[in-house]
C-alpha cells in the first residue's frame, strides 16, 4: 500500500490505450517554415486575401518573439524548422456525407470510442471530427442549420462566412498575444467554428474530437465560438494522439466571444499521448484559450479534464468586460509518469459586479509535476467584483510534486477575493478502510480520486462525466499498489 | 471459526503481541478487555490486515483458511469485518456509493447477484432504521463531518449491511454518550446469529451491560492472561486489572 519501487513499476507498466497509427496516404508538406509555406497552406485551403495577410502579419511578429520560459516546466528545445506544417488525408473531393468518409478514418474513431453513427444517434451530439488538419465529417449540420447555428470546420467558415471570421478572429487572442498563439495564427490549418445567433439556444451539445496522426506534424487548430445576445451553447472537445517516440507539438488557440446575456460552456477532455514511463515521446501541448464576456450578464464556463500530454501549458481564461458577467474555471489535471503540467486560469475583471469562480484539482503521481498557475486581476473599473478560488492538490507516492502559484492584482477596494488551497496525500488509512470493506485497492484509489474531483466532474455534460471518470481510472491504473 | 495460536506481532521494533491464543466459535460473542497499550487494537488491526504490523510468529486460522496470507479485501469478502475505532473521512465520496460498492464486493464471492440502485436503497433504508440514522447520511461524504457517535453508527450500519461471519469491533463504545451507546449496542445485539461470531474489543465493561458476551478475556502485555464468563468483566470493573497481572505472575 505504501509506495514502494515495485508499486511504481506496476504503475508505469500501464500502456497508453490510443496508441495506434492509421495508415492513410497523407498529403504532407516537407518540414520547415517560412513565408512560402504559409502562402502554400493558405492557397491549399483556398483562403481569401485577408486571411493570408493576417497569417503573414502573425508570422512576422512571431519571428521577433522568444519562447516563454516562466512556466514550471523542463522542455527540450523545439526545432520549429523540423515540423511539417500541413498534413491532410489525400482525397480529391471532400466527403459529402459519412458514407463517403474513408472507412479507415471511421475505424480510427471507433477505436477512440467516437463512433460517429452511434454518437450521433444515441447521444444527439454533433461531432466535427478533425483528423490531423482537415475536418473529415460533420454531423447534424442540418438540424443545427434549422436553428440558425453555424457549426463547421474553420476552413469552411473562412470560405462561407468570411465576414464573421474577419470580425471575430483574433479579437480575443490577438496574433501578437504570445509565442505559441502567434505561431498558431500564422500556420493554423483547421479547427471548428461555432456561431449561435441572437436568442438561440443551441439544440444539442457540440463536440469535436481532435487527433494527431501523421508523424512529425504539429497540429495547430483554431477554434472560434461566438454566442450572440441571449444565446446558449455547450461545446466539448476531446483529444487523443497515437504513440510515438518523438515529441509532437500541439499549439492550439481557442477564442470565445459571449455577447450580452449569452452563455458559453466549453468542456475539454484531453488525453494526448503522455509519453512513456521514462518521459520519451508525448505531446507538447501549448494552448491559448481565452473567452471574453463582452456583453452584460454573459457567462463563460471552462471545464477541463487534462490527463494526457508530456507537457501541458494551458490557461483557459476569461475577460469579464460586461457588467455582471461571470467567468468560471473548473479543472482536473493529472500528471503521472514524467508528465509536467503547468495549468490554471486568468480571470480579468473589467466590468462592474463581475464574478469569477476557480476550482482547480491537481493530481500528481509517479514522477509527475503538477503546477497550478492562476491570475485574478481586478481593474479599477470593476466595482464590486468577486472571486472565489479553490486549489487542491492530491499526491500519490513520494516522487511527484505539486506547486501552486496564485497571483492576485486587486486595483479596486470594493473587490472581495477568496483563495483556499489544500494539499493532501491519499492516506493509507483511507485505502485500508475501503479495502477492509471488500473493495479492491484499485477501485479504492479511483473512488478516492473521483471524490477529490467531484466538484469539477459535476460541471461536465453528463455523458462526458462518465468518460472523464473512466479516463482518470485508466490513467491511474496501479498508481498506488 | 477463528483460531489464533501463539501470535506475535510488532510495529517497527516494538513488540506488541507476545504469544496470544484465542479460540472463537460460531455464534459466540467474545469480549477482549485490557488496559491501554495491552495490544487490543493491534489484535484487531492484525486480524483485518492493516499494513505496518509485522507478524513474527504464530498462526491465525479462519474457517480453515490462513487468514494472515489474505489481502484485506479478500478477508472482507470471506466475511471478516472490522468496525474501526477511528473511522476515516473520505471527502467527496458519497456514503451510499461506498456502501453499495462494499456490499456488491462481498456479495459477488458469495455467489449472490449484485444489487442495483433500487434494491440497494430499499435494503439500506431498512438497516438505517435499525440504527436510527437519518437518510441524509447516504448523501454525505464518507464519515465527512460526522460526529463521533455518527461515525460509530455508520460502522455498525455497514456491519448490518455486509452481514459478516466474523465481526471485530474495535472500541466501538469509545466516545459514545449513553443514548448513542444504547443504539449501537442494540444494533450489534440484533446481529447476533448462530453462524456469526463477534469479538468486542473494549476498555470498559459498560458496553457489556448491553451486549452480553459469552466469554471475557483479559489481554495484558500482548497475552491473554485470564479468560472467564460475564462475571469476569464485572470483577474487572470492581478491582481493575492489576490483580489479574499479579495472579498471572504467581502462576
Amino acid at each position: 500500500m505504501s509506495t514502494t519501487p515495485t508499486d511504481l513499476d506496476a504503475l508505469v507498466a500501464q500502456k497508453y490505450r490510443h496508441g495506434f497509427v492509421t495508415d492513410i496516404e497523407s498529403d504532407t508538406l516537407p518540414p520547415g517554415l517560412d513565408e512560402d509555406v504559409i502562402r502554400l497552406v493558405s492557397r491549399k485551403k483556398g483562403e481569401p486575401e485577408f486571411m493570408l495577410d493576417w497569417r503573414l502579419k502573425a508570422f512576422r511578429h512571431w519571428l521577433t518573439m522568444r519562447e516563454p520560459d516562466w512556466a514550471h516546466l523542463r522542455i527540450a528545445p523545439i526545432d520549429y524548422q523540423s515540423i511539417s506544417y500541413y498534413s491532410a488525408p489525400k482525397k480529391k473531393d471532400g466527403p459529402k456525407s459519412l458514407e463517403e468518409v474513408d472507412p479507415k478514418l471511421l475505424a480510427t474513431y471507433e477505436k477512440l470510442g467516437v463512433p460517429l453513427h452511434e454518437r450521433a444517434r444515441l447521444a444527439g451530439v454533433a461531432v466535427d471530427a478533425v483528423f490531423d488538419s482537415v475536418s473529415v465529417a460533420t454531423t447534424f449540420k442540418d438540424r443545427l442549420a434549422k436553428a440558425g447555428v453555424i457549426f463547421c470546420p474553420f476552413s469552411d467558415a473562412v470560405r462561407d462566412h468570411p465576414e464573421l471570421i474577419e470580425r471575430y478572429l483574433g479579437s480575443v487572442v490577438p496574433h501578437t498575444d504570445n509565442y505559441f498563439a502567434a505561431l498558431n495564427s500564422a500556420v493554423f490549418t483547421d479547427g471548428s467554428f461555432v456561431f449561435v445567433p441572437k436568442g438561440v439556444r443551441c439544440p444539442m451539445e457540440l463536440s469535436t474530437y481532435f487527433r494527431i496522426n501523421a508523424a512529425n506534424t504539429g497540429q495547430f487548430e483554431r477554434t472560434l465560438v461566438v454566442a450572440e445576445e441571449g444565446s446558449h451553447v455547450s461545446y466539448l472537445e476531446g483529444c487523443t494522439a497515437p504513440m510515438r517516440d518523438e515529441n509532437q507539438l500541439h499549439a492550439a488557440v481557442v477564442e470565445l466571444v459571449a455577447l450580452s446575456d449569452a452563455q458559453i460552456k466549453y468542456s475539454t477532455v484531453q488525453n494526448w499521448y503522455p509519453g512513456d514511463e521514462n518521459g520519451v515521446g508525448g505531446i507538447y501541448n501549448f494552448v491559448t484559450k481565452r473567452g471574453e464576456c463582452r456583453g452584460a450578464n454573459s457567462r463563460i464556463s471552462w471545464t477541463q479534464v487534462e490527463t494526457g500530454s508530456a507537457i501541458t501549458w494551458k490557461y483557459p481564461s476569461c475577460i469579464l468586460t460586461g457588467e455582471n458577467s461571470v467567468g468560471e474555471f473548473y479543472s482536473v489535471a493529472l500528471a503521472n509518469h514524467c508528465q509536467q503540467a503547468d495549468t490554471g486560469t486568468k480571470m480579468i475583471h473589467i466590468g462592474r459586479n463581475t464574478r469569477s469562480t476557480i476550482v482547480s484539482k491537481g493530481i500528481s503521481a509517479g514522477r509527475g509535476q503538477n503546477t497550478y498557475r492562476g491570475l485574478v486581476k481586478i481593474l479599477p473599473s470593476a466595482e464590486g467584483a468577486r472571486n472565489y478560488t479553490q486549489c487542491d492538490s492530491l499526491l500519490m507516492g513520494d516522487r511527484c510534486g505539486a506547486h501552486t502559484f496564485p497571483y492576485m492584482e486587486i486595483k479596486n477596494p470594493t473587490a472581495v477575493v477568496e483563495h483556499e488551497a489544500t494539499t493532501s496525500k491519499i492516506a493509507d488509512d483511507q485505502l485500508f478502510y475501503c479495502r477492509s470493506r471488500g473493495i479492491s485497492e484499485e477501485d479504492a484509489v479511483n473512488m478516492i480520486v473521483n471524490g477529490f474531483c467531484k466538484a469539477v466532474f459535476k460541471e461536465l455534460p453528463m455523458e462526458f462525466a462518465v468518460e472523464a471518470q473512466n479516463l482518470l481510472a485508466v490513467s491511474l491504473e496501479g498508481a498506488v499498489g | 471459526m477463528l483460531s489464533i495460536r501463539d501470535l506475535h506481532a510488532r510495529i517497527g521494533e516494538r513488540k506488541i503481541l507476545k504469544g496470544l491464543n484465542l479460540e472463537v466459535g460460531a455464534g459466540e460473542v467474545h469480549a477482549i478487555m485490557g488496559p491501554n497499550g495491552s495490544g487490543k487494537s493491534t489484535l484487531a488491526s492484525v486480524l483485518a490486515g492493516r499494513e505496518g504490523y509485522e507478524v513474527t510468529n504464530g498462526r491465525v486460522e479462519y474457517l480453515g483458511q490462513d487468514l494472515l496470507a489474505m489481502e484485506p479485501e479478500e478477508r472482507a469478502r470471506a466475511g471478516v469485518f472490522l468496525a474501526f475505532q477511528y473511522p476515516v473521512e473520505i471527502p467527496g465520496v458519497n456514503n451510499a456509493y461506498l456502501l453499495k460498492a462494499a456490499l456488491n464486493a462481498v456479495r459477488r464471492p458469495r455467489g449472490l447477484p449484485e444489487l442495483d440502485a433500487f434494491e440497494f436503497l430499499a435494503l439500506v433504508r431498512e438497516k438505517m432504521k435499525l440504527m436510527q440514522m437519518d437518510e441524509s447520511f447516504l448523501n454525505r461524504g464518507v464519515n465527512e463531518g460526522f460526529s463521533g457517535g455518527e461515525k460509530k453508527r455508520n460502522e455498525i450500519l455497514q456491519m448490518a449491511l455486509l452481514e459478516p461471519r466474523l465481526a471485530v469491533l474495535d472500541e466501538t463504545d469509545s466516545g459514545l454518550d449513553i443514548d448513542a451507546l444504547r443504539v449501537v449496542a442494540a444494533g450489534v445485539t440484533s446481529l447476533r446469529a448462530p453462524d456469526r461470531a463477534i469479538v468486542l474489543v473494549t476498555h470498559y465493561q459498560r458496553l457489556l451491560d448491553y451486549i452480553e458476551p459469552d466469554f471475557v478475556h483479559v489481554l495484558s502485555d500482548g497475552q491473554i492472561l485470564k479468560s472467564g464468563d460475564r462475571t469476569l468483566a464485572l470483577e474487572l470493573e470492581k478491582r481493575g486489572y492489576d490483580w489479574v497481572r499479579q495472579e498471572a505472575k504467581v502462576a
